[in-house]
């Protein structure tokens, strides 16, 4: 079986993302098992290593570059994130900070 | 004029061919408007995820995350579909590099497998957590808790019989352009799977163990 340049640069990119993935989860999960900070902190490493971990996803295994920026896939994944972060911002300042009134 | 619409023909996701000339016009639209449905199912987590972080107090009284989520089952359950992933990644390579439709179906079977061992393992955590009475309808917290995490789960469970459906297409086209242009969203919908995967180990299962 021959193995063009293409191919193993292809199965790199896969392995790459796989190793990475298992990496990044392992010390999530080591942060919160081992108690390594205390609770807020561990919480703010958990985000962090997770948004570093969805680039990683989907550089290596969904093949999103900026190099394609001529493309209409990119602007409309960077107008979906906007669309989330404001919902997503929004709701937990709004309803977070009624809680905290009505305690 | 080549020089613009070259690099155009091309999508995200892994292009059948290293060169973008190559890479057929309505199949570049096709995975576009995949894109659009993923995205859109993306908006429809975050909202559920905004929704589950308002009411991650809101336990009534009863059971809480921290006493009903098991570390193990999160770790094998986040190990279980980040290799389904992984093996997914194999399935486009084989057919990007026109391996045959043998080696495209064996990664699939592979992937279907493993997928099945994450469903059956949120399902036997689903089942524990009925027996210790932590149900829907025992606080809005573990309503929040189930939508969430069983519409990620029901979505596996299509991408599963999306499998079949295509291993039964494999055999009976063969790896045409229709079926490899189904074989890229099908990549694409488990792959964003794993994403979502991602946020919910993070926001739900460690901040619920976390002490």
């Amino acid at each position: 079986m021959n193995i063009s340049p293409s191919l193993r640069r292809d199965f790199l990119t896969y392995a790459l993302g796989y190793g990475l993935a298992i990496v990044l989860t392992g010390i999530s999960f080591a942060f919160v098992f081992y108690r390594l900070l205390v609770p807020q902190a561990v919480f703010g490493v958990v985000l962090f290593l997770a948004v570093i971990q969805i680039v990683v996803h989907m550089r290596c295994f969904l093949h999103i570059s900026l190099k394609q920026s001529a493309r209409s896939d990119l602007q409309l994944i960077l107008f979906s994130t906007l669309i989330i972060i404001l919902m997503v911002g929004g709701t937990l300042i709004v309803v977070l900070d009624q809680n905290a009134r009505m305690m | 004029m080549a020089g613009v619409t070259e690099p155009e023909l091309r999508h995200a996701g892994l292009n059948l061919s290293d060169d973008p000339r190559e890479v057929r016009e309505h199949v570049e639209s096709d995975v576009f408007g995949f894109w659009v449905f993923l995205m859109s199912d993306a908006v429809m987590f975050a909202c559920l995820f905004a929704v589950y972080a308002t009411v991650r107090h809101a336990t009534a009284g009863g059971p809480t995350a921290a006493d009903e989520f098991k570390f193990h089952s999160a770790i094998w359950e986040t190990g279980l579909l980040l290799t389904s992933s992984f093996t997914y990644g194999m399935v486009s390579i084989s057919m990007k590099h026109t391996r045959g439709r043998l080696w495209i179906a064996a990664f699939i079977v592979v992937t279907f497998c493993v997928g099945a061992g994450f469903l059956k393992m949120e399902a036997h955590d689903f089942v524990t957590m009925f027996h210790d009475g932590a149900t829907p309808e025992r606080s809005g917290y573990f309503s929040c808790f189930f939508v969430l995490v069983g519409m990620h789960g029901f979505h596996v469970f299509s991408g599963l019989v999306w499998m079949i459906l295509m291993g039964i297409q494999l055999a009976v086209f063969g790896p045409d352009e229709r079926t490899k242009v189904n074989l890229i969203r099908l990549g694409l919908f488990w792959h964003f799977l794993d994403v979502i995967w991602v946020v919910i180990f993070s926001v739900v299962y460690l901040q619920g163990l976390i002490r």
